[in-house]
């Protein structure tokens, strides 16, 4: 519609992450509950547009997404040394865990996609109690790799085309063309390396094969949802790690890919809002343990 | 179950692309800066593909004596008939998906695929469309 502003503000808050300050952009919309989204490696929090606008689900809760470092509006910070980026996963927990201090977030819902999803169960082995619930979506402790990244950045290549090309397979075939090429374009814009650095993360030094054993969903209850196009981290792969965390919900997602909220937001919402409304619901009756 | 293909129904297909790719002027003008001699198709009978500025100037399918190619793209005959359905199921809907479950080799100098990735992709893709158009 002509002239439709759409809810979400978008504004920076000053965070410091390791003794270094970093300006992080985030976009906000809704009220109650804060529901924190993380976006997928090389691509920023406009994956979650539509989650962020959503009518139903701001009623009830403070859908907030952020761009990472390097990632979209967040630039590097101003002590950057111009070093090859290389996401860890100390640096990415501690990310989350300032952003939401910053915010001061009272007991977060955390919601990752693909590295996000990696992520949140590191969150959940070592940080737990910090949150309301935890969401993987494309999430396992490990995954086979299926391309070498050395393809992502190197003058010869195009960077921005060749990121796209190699995830545009991720997406599931009945997912809409423009939310397709919507999900790819942010790939095309990234900044150079930065989709690699993440990939350091996921492929290198965020292993969790045998840690997530430790995962304790009495405290914080884990939900776990794969699209079954997502031959990157496939349903195979959740179901593993799920089988290793007793309590752990997992569901696979049909006719999704890798990027369920933006790829095709409307049968991603058939999947989420269960979730969020049984989040809901233990907060309105937490002694009723419906994750029990 | 995945039923067995055709390899014959395989080939005359590959054998469309050429035809389909020169009515496909978006798809040759991504590929404009492409020259690239490859070997593409079923793993037993490959094409000797000669791409030049985007477009298939030579499509051999009967083996040459010391051909080169820089890289090649090969699968079996089942996978390359589940990439051209109208919706392929998971797993078989991507080159590199296919190349991770083990049902397609790519080998060579990868250059210039990598380079035109989302051309290789949606070149050999285009038996899609007229599978697509048949079943409609």
């Amino acid at each position: 519609m002509n002239g439709e502003i759409e809810p979400m503000v978008g504004r920076y808050v000053h965070v410091d992450i390791g003794g270094d300050m970093y300006r992080i952009y985030f976009e906000e919309n809704g009220s109650g509950i804060p529901l924190v989204c993380l976006h997928t490696a090389g691509a920023d929090g406009r994956q979650w547009r539509h989650l962020l606008a959503d009518k139903e689900f701001t009623k009830k809760f403070r859908v907030i997404a952020f761009d990472m470092p390097w990632h979209g509006k967040s630039n590097p910070p101003a002590s950057w040394n111009g070093d090859e980026y290389q996401l860890t996963t100390k640096r990415y927990t501690e990310t989350i865990r300032a952003f939401c201090k910053a915010l001061k977030l009272e007991k977060p819902v955390v919601m990752g996609c693909s590295i996000g999803g990696r992520i949140v169960l590191n969150l959940a082995i070592d940080h737990a109690a910090e949150f309301r619930a935890l969401i993987g979506l494309e999430a396992a402790d490990f995954q086979q790799p299926w391309y070498d990244t050395t393809w992502l950045n190197r003058p010869d290549v195009h960077g921005g085309e060749v990121c796209a090309a190699l995830v545009s397979g991720l997406i599931a075939p009945q997912s809409p063309k423009a939310t397709r090429d919507e999900t790819l374009w942010a790939y095309k814009q990234g900044g150079p390396g930065v989709f690699k650095g993440d990939l350091y993360f996921y492929r290198v030094d965020g292993d969790l094969r045998g840690r997530v054993q430790k995962i304790d969903t009495d405290v914080c209850p884990l939900y776990l949802l794969t699209g079954e196009y997502d031959f990157s981290c496939t349903p195979e792969d959740t179901k593993r790690t799920a089988a290793a965390i007793p309590g752990s919900r997992v569901t696979v997602m049909a006719e999704l890919g890798h990027f369920p909220m933006s790829e095709n937001p409307e049968q991603f919402r058939r999947y989420i809002a269960p979730v969020l409304a049984e989040i809901l619901k233990a907060q309105v009756s937490p002694k009723q343990g419906v994750h029990a | 179950m995945t039923q067995a293909p055709n390899a014959d129904a395989v080939i005359e297909a590959f054998s469309d692309i050429p035809a389909l790719l020169k009515a496909d002027l978006a798809l040759i003008t991504r590929g404009r800066f492409l020259d690239c001699d490859c070997r593409l198709g079923p793993m037993e009978q490959p094409f000797f593909v000669a791409i030049r500025a985007g477009r298939i100037v030579e499509f051999a399918a009967k083996p040459a004596l010391m051909r080169s190619w820089r890289f090649s793209y090969c699968a079996t005959p089942v996978a390359w008939s589940e990439y051209w359905k109208p919706m392929p199921k998971p797993g078989f809907h991507d080159l590199l998906a296919l190349t991770k479950r083990g049902e397609a080799v790519v080998e060579g100098e990868l250059h210039p695929f990598m380079t035109h990735l989302q051309y290789f992709k949606d070149l050999l893709a285009l038996p899609r469309l007229r599978q697509a158009k048949a079943a409609a």
